[in-house]
């Protein structure tokens, strides 16, 4: 994050100019601006964006074609589910993406020229969480969209049929469809916490280190507590991972600690409390 | 007035380029660095933590809770825990001697209810007329009738045709095909001292020698005879690794035998039916025994002889290894490779990294001592830990009534130096990755995703079991294999999973995860020789 990031004198609010005071959203169009500035001449972020999909596709690709079950052997595939494997990596570059916006401007002292340009800092954070929503979407999307073709074209491949009794990857199927859409929304939200958790750690790589711990040990502390079924499942409801990644089941829904929308909800509010956390952190410390 | 200033010389001054002054610089950088130092020190308590109060096992019985649950396991000649339950119809063999049959059926019955035959109902019902496929018959030369003694046997098996088993770990394979009257199967077994060599035939007069094997304690008078053993009827044919076994059955087998001779044997001895060992599982009642006709022998056993795995559903009890209490150590690991990420990108980001290569421009021996040192910190802290939750954390098993599968020391100071060993290569693998991208954010990025989220994922049980084994191969999640403490027994069958077992040897994993360190700081010292200092924060 060593380049420069300049914002264009012309497309700052004119000197002189009364800001609109009394609304509580004063200043965003020009927040969401220089963000998005910010975001797309940084090195890296389109990279980072194409490196989601890439990396969500490859994986789900992988894990498809090491999927096999023989006919009639009882092994129960939930097929969409096994496609969006990758979503566990992905999860990995977005949280990286989220990190270096907040991150990056503080490791380079970015941070106070930006608060000089802009001194409500909450409205620099939703800016942030507004532009990187943005741009997570659309890619998550195509990373959903690819893993998805790839499931339905390797796994039949690998004799993961409907003739043999799976259900074979389609939009034509209703908790497909939901996974899908769920799982779009479950790398944005992975983005938010990120940049939540970003802003309140600020250091950028203890930052990636608490985000991704915060994606990948909560799913294997409750494997722990396997003889301990209270507090597996209470794991399983709260901790932002495992509810969140509810939304990928297809089968046996019934059979899950939380339901799908239910636990993308948990996520939800993670998203929003690491974002109140770090909206209040931003007002009261010294940048 | 001018005053001469005779300039500082370092007294080290020659030995300014030795590697004993990078390392104890290197060494210098990290541990003065608090946050690093409560971070490794935060990483390997975790690993204890988990080993100490992540609760496991309470076990209810008739006669307590916990270890009083606890009954005898036997061990077997090689110290491992063994099922030794199976019905013999036997004669001492004083001597050297022989013992020749023809097996002309093997059948089984499978209790259909989870738990056992119901008792006293001669009926067929609940009942299902099938072999599990390691249901045997055969005949055995065993040292005693205790459990846990030495033998050597050649049996015909449900599904893996004929086989010669000895000392409860050892399997080689005779001749395929399942036994019928139509094709029935010959066994001999001849003593000779302590050696015994097991042949087979289809015909009585073509015999093939299948094995010979030297078994230690078999001296003096032993037993030689006809047994019968069928062990729990179970599939551990699962979707993935996480989802523990399903219920076992209860299955007895049944070996008709004809064409008995036994030479050496006491003259005019008689065969005396005899139950070894008594399972802690659900006791099957159906028509264990043995009976003659003639010259036909039916001998009926249930049980199993062979080792005891803690993925199996052998014995009466939850099993567990060493392992079990490793569970926190990719926690400490994630922790660990963050920080020997970081050991080398912070120079980078400080821009340290120019004064260092002034410092010491052999930019190889550099990355040498920064991997020495990371690795030594790594390793001693980790073993220490690892021996910790190893140790106190079998004993807590055993308080809560599981049983913790015997191993020699040298196993358990295996997997302790070993898996304080793997921590060290991966926190080398870090430190190269970390050199090759020099950015903070994404060498921890990296890092984690190359060696701790392929761990994740394989064992979690997100993934098919394909899907995760294949994953726990390739991966430097491999090394993780390094902290099993029992091999996998393809004689038995068992929900072979994680953290129990892993589908490489200990040190077949440990290699792939050294391969890949290699690699990687083959890679790093090339790209930091060859590349302008200037880097990215």
């Amino acid at each position: 994050m060593n380049q420069t990031m300049t914002i264009a004198r012309h497309r700052l609010p004119r000197p002189g100019r009364p800001v609109r005071a009394g609304t509580t959203w004063a200043g965003l169009p020009e927040a969401l601006r220089a963000e998005w500035t910010k975001l797309r001449t940084v090195p890296g972020t389109w990279s980072i964006l194409a490196a989601t999909c890439v990396l969500t596709v490859a994986v789900g690709a992988a894990t498809e074609a090491a999927t096999r079950c023989g006919a009639g052997s009882g092994c129960a595939i939930d097929s969409t589910k096994v496609s969006l494997t990758g979503i566990q990596v992905g999860q990995a570059v977005v949280a990286v993406l989220a990190v270096l916006m907040i991150s990056g401007e503080y490791s380079t002292g970015m941070i106070r020229t930006t608060f000089t340009a802009m001194p409500r800092r909450a409205i620099v954070l939703a800016a942030k969480a507004a532009v990187l929503t943005c741009l997570v979407l659309p890619a998550a999307l195509i990373a959903v969209a690819g893993s998805l073709a790839a499931g339905r074209l390797i796994l039949s491949g690998n004799g993961i049929t409907a003739a043999h009794g799976f259900a074979v990857v389609s939009l034509a199927y209703g908790p497909t469809v939901r996974a899908a859409i769920g799982s779009v929304l479950y790398l944005a939200l992975v983005g938010l916490v990120s940049l939540g958790i970003a802003t309140i750690v600020r250091d950028s790589a203890a930052a990636t280190g608490a985000v991704l711990g915060m994606l990948y040990v909560p799913p294997m502390i409750a494997l722990f507590l396997g003889s301990e079924r209270t507090w597996q499942h209470w794991v399983e409801r709260y901790a932002p991972t495992n509810a969140g990644l509810a939304i990928l089941n297809t089968t046996r829904v019934h059979s899950l600690v939380i339901s799908p929308w239910a636990g993308l909800g948990v996520l939800a509010a993670w998203a929003a409390a690491a974002l109140l956390a770090a909206g209040v952190l931003l007002r009261v410390r010294d940048a | 007035m001018t005053a001469t200033i005779t300039p500082y010389r370092s007294p080290q001054q020659a030995e300014r380029d030795g590697f004993t002054q990078l390392l104890h610089a290197e060494w210098t950088k990290f541990r003065t660095l608090r946050g690093w130092v409560i971070a490794i020190v935060i990483a390997v308590v975790l690993i204890d933590v988990v080993a100490l109060l992540v609760p496991r096992g309470n076990n209810q019985c008739g006669s307590g809770s916990g270890a009083a649950c606890l009954g005898h396991v036997p061990t077997g000649p090689g110290g491992e825990a063994v099922n030794d339950t199976y019905y013999l119809a036997a004669q001492p063999l004083a001597g050297d001697g022989s013992i020749t049959v023809r097996v002309t059926s093997l059948t089984g019955e499978i209790a259909t209810n989870e738990g056992g035959f119901i008792s006293g109902s001669g009926s067929d019902h609940g009942v299902m007329h099938s072999l599990v496929p390691w249901a045997k018959a055969g005949i055995i030369i065993a040292g005693s009738t205790r459990p846990g003694s030495a033998y050597a046997a050649m049996m015909v098996t449900g599904s893996h045709g004929v086989r010669m088993q000895y000392d409860y770990t050892s399997d080689i394979a005779g001749l395929p095909g399942s036994v019928s009257a139509a094709s029935p199967r010959w066994l001999r077994l001849t003593r000779s001292g302590d050696a015994i060599t097991g042949y087979d035939s289809a015909d009585g007069k073509h015999w093939t020698e299948v094995g010979t094997v030297h078994l230690s304690g078999l001296t003096g008078a032993v037993r030689a005879g006809m047994f019968a053993a069928s062990p729990l009827d179970f599939t551990p044919n699962l979707p993935s690794y996480a989802e523990s076994g399903g219920g076992a059955s209860a299955s007895v087998a049944t070996g008709v035998f004809d064409h008995v001779d036994l030479r050496g044997g006491a003259p005019g001895g008689r065969w005396a039916g005899q139950q070894v060992g008594s399972a802690n599982g659900p006791q099957p009642p159906r028509g264990i025994g043995f009976r003659r006709a003639s010259a036909r022998y039916t001998v009926t056993g249930s049980g199993d002889i062979g080792p005891v795995v803690a993925a199996g559903v052998n014995t009466g009890y939850d099993t567990g290894t060493l392992a079990d209490h490793l569970l926190g150590l990719f926690i400490g690991l994630l922790i660990i490779v963050v920080i020997a990420a970081m050991f080398i990108t912070v120079e980078y980001r400080r821009g340290l990294i120019a004064t260092t290569l002034a410092a010491s421009p052999r930019r190889g021996r550099l990355l040498a001592a920064k991997a020495v040192v990371i690795g030594m910190v790594t390793f001693l802290l980790g073993s220490a830990a690892v021996a910790v939750a190893v140790i106190a954390g079998s004993q807590i098993s055993r308080d809560g009534g599981i049983y913790v599968l015997p191993v020699g020391w040298l196993t358990e100071a295996r997997v302790i130096v070993g898996t304080g060993a793997m921590l060290a290569v991966a926190s080398v693998l870090a430190l190269s990755i970390g050199t090759i991208l020099r950015r903070s954010v994404a060498a921890v990025a990296a890092v984690i995703v190359a060696i701790v989220l392929p761990y994740v994922l394989g064992v979690s049980g997100v993934l098919p079991a394909s899907a995760s084994e294949w994953i726990l191969r390739v991966t430097p999640a491999a090394g993780f294999a390094i902290e099993q403490s029992v091999p996998q027994y393809q004689q038995v069958v068992g929900h072979y999973a994680p953290p129990d077992y892993f589908p490489l040897a200990p040190w077949s994993g440990f290699a792939v995860l050294c391969g890949y360190a290699a690699v990687g700081l083959g890679l790093a010292a090339y790209l930091l020789r060859r590349r302008d200092a200037g880097g990215a924060g």
